[in-house]
């Protein structure tokens, strides 16, 4: 097992791709994602590392070079953030319809405008169609854990899409933390070196990027669709594959403290960590309170969301993002819709809160706990509650 | 836990100081945090950074409001800044000044724990700079005994390597001679 050390997330995520033995890297610097791609350009300059490493003049050329690195077979890595993630827009379908399985790191950030470097998640959800893998990492570890896990379960035969690990903005990504390595034997072993099925070749030469024609275009997308919902497997074996290699247990919809919860709350990303802390503190006092939240984003696990929240009365969902003019915001839309249908389901009550880098305080979730307990006890259900707007 | 809150001023390496305590926590065995108050960083002006250390894994990510200990490392700030906003009853407040603990104590009308050390006087004499983030650091270790000198000297040694020896050497001076005045 490798070391465990007090470490910025970003710079350990960075390591952690570098130790994936990464072949290209092209990359524009955005804050906060910056001092991951200033690390990795460390790691290539040192010498320590064989890659190619492609500065551009903005996402959209960073993710153009980045399909281009992936189409000759190198193993791709980008990161960027919110403005950055929006310019790539576009070749974002791109890279996930020709089946590139790059992986890129996400310190989400809220978007323009106003001006906003800090941390929320309207950056992913305006992208959360793109047909790529999504998955969120709640702190350091997780970010140095799931690099490899990305690489892993793109790469896949079964699956060949991209990848893309959303992390909390400052948040995480510029806090020192302690973080545990692994061995790069460790990583060699979880993360063969990549085999393309098909590559751009001068001897054998092959075209990709095709005009698709109304007789294809239609199966192309099912063909997507069909590997994107299939990949589920793929992450949890990895999932199992990586519980094996350093003994830390991921799944695609975590829970805490919730088999026996009577309320629980769905929250993304890193400040689920803030309300587990909200969660011990009322389970002192005796309420039976928990989290279930989906690690993996895109394809969404409606099986285990629906399995790990049909016995709970009573369900908290909270949105990072707006959806402008929508009757519900990203995550609550998409919890709702996946629980109409089901007989049993929790009375399901929302959220809006940590807009913009809004500093949520471990108190604000008990209170958002209490409240839900409330409805649980037979109060009338609130709407939209959009916590500590002014 | 112990939270920590640093007060300096842009260039003055409070982040430094506080991401140090965090290292050097996380390598005696602990769990520590370290961030800046996210934020573009401009040089000379008032910033805060934070620390937490806990012998527990840490999953709080809001900012410190409740800080045990507040690090001063600059006193022109105490006339514009509330150093001792939310800070414990019990807690520690550490003071980089020339002033003796009784006109602290007037200025900051802090009752409690203080610990104070001529920070800048011992950053020109070793640094030859008035940069005092590691020579406050070693107060810091004195007065709380949150983290290990050894550790903390490795931690310095790392960040700083040529710089380091003076660095270190300032730290320890101002462990020996920073002034702990017990709270009333």
């Amino acid at each position: 097992m490798g070391k465990r050390k007090g470490i910025e997330s970003s710079i350990a995520l960075a390591d952690a791709a570098a130790m994936c033995r990464v072949d290209g890297i092209s990359a524009y610097p955005i804050t906060p994602q910056t001092h991951i791609v200033e690390h990795l350009s460390e790691w290539v300059n040192d010498g320590k590392l064989d890659a190619e490493f492609v500065p551009v003049d903005s996402e959209h050329s960073a993710m153009s070079a980045a399909c281009g690195l992936s189409s000759v077979g190198a193993r791709t890595f980008t990161a960027t953030s919110s403005q950055g993630l929006a310019l790539m827009h576009e070749i974002l379908f791109i890279a996930s319809s020709m089946r590139f399985p790059m992986v890129m790191a996400v310190a989400n950030r809220a978007l323009s405008a106003p001006i906003s470097i800090w941390n929320d998640h309207s950056d992913i959800m305006a992208e959360r169609d793109i047909g790529w893998i999504q998955l969120f990492a709640e702190n350091g570890q997780e970010c140095f854990d799931l690099t490899p896990l990305c690489f892993r379960v793109s790469e896949d035969k079964r699956v060949v899409l991209p990848s893309l690990l959303n992390f909390d903005g400052f948040i995480v990504s510029h806090m020192i933390e302690p973080i545990e390595y692994w061995d790069q034997e460790q990583f060699d072993a979880f993360l063969p070196p990549f085999e393309p099925q098909i590559r751009l070749d001068v001897k054998n030469p092959t075209t990709m990027g095709v005009v698709g024609v109304p007789e294809i275009y239609y199966e192309t997308k099912m063909v997507h669709h069909d590997a994107l919902r299939k990949a589920k497997a793929v992450v949890k074996e990895g999932f199992a594959e990586l519980e094996k290699t350093v003994g830390r247990k991921y799944e695609v919809v975590e829970k805490y403290k919730a088999d026996d919860a009577e309320v629980a709350l769905t929250i993304l990303g890193s400040l689920a960590e803030t309300a587990m802390t909200a969660v011990d503190n009322l389970r002192k006092k005796g309420h039976k309170v928990g989290l279930v939240r989906p690690r993996l984003w895109r394809p969404f696990p409606d099986e285990e969301f629906i399995e790990a929240v049909s016995n709970i009365p009573v369900l908290g969902v909270a949105d990072r993002a707006y959806t402008f003019g929508a009757a519900h915001h990203p995550v609550a839309s998409e919890v709702k819709s996946v629980l109409f249908n089901e007989e049993k389901r929790p009375k399901v009550l929302e959220f809006v809160l940590g807009i913009g880098g809004r500093d949520v305080k471990v108190e604000e979730f008990e209170e958002m706990f209490m409240k839900m307990i409330k409805v649980k006890d037979g109060a009338k259900p609130f709407g939209i509650e959009y916590v500590g707007v002014r | 836990m112990l939270e920590f809150r640093f007060h300096g001023r842009g260039g003055q390496g409070s982040v430094t100081s506080a991401e140090l305590l965090a290292v050097t926590a996380v390598a005696d065995g602990k769990f520590a945090q370290a961030f800046p108050s996210f934020g573009p960083e401009r040089r000379g002006a008032p910033l805060e950074a934070y620390a937490r250390v806990s012998d527990e894994k840490i999953r709080t990510r809001s900012k410190v409001y409740k800080p045990e200990v507040v690090l001063v490392l600059d006193y022109s700030l105490l006339a514009i800044t509330d150093v001792t906003k939310g800070l414990k009853k019990d807690g520690l407040l550490i003071i980089s000044t020339n002033q003796d603990v009784e006109q602290v104590r007037e200025e900051t009308g802090w009752q409690g724990r203080l610990a104070i050390v001529d920070g800048i006087k011992i950053a020109m004499k070793h640094i030859k700079r008035p940069i005092n983030n590691t020579v406050m650091l070693g107060a810091l270790i004195k007065a709380s005994k949150c983290v290990t000198m050894k550790n903390m000297e490795e931690a310095v040694q790392n960040r700083f390597g040529r710089i380091a020896k003076i660095n270190q050497n300032a730290m320890e001076e101002a462990f020996d001679v920073v002034t702990i005045s017990e709270g009333k």
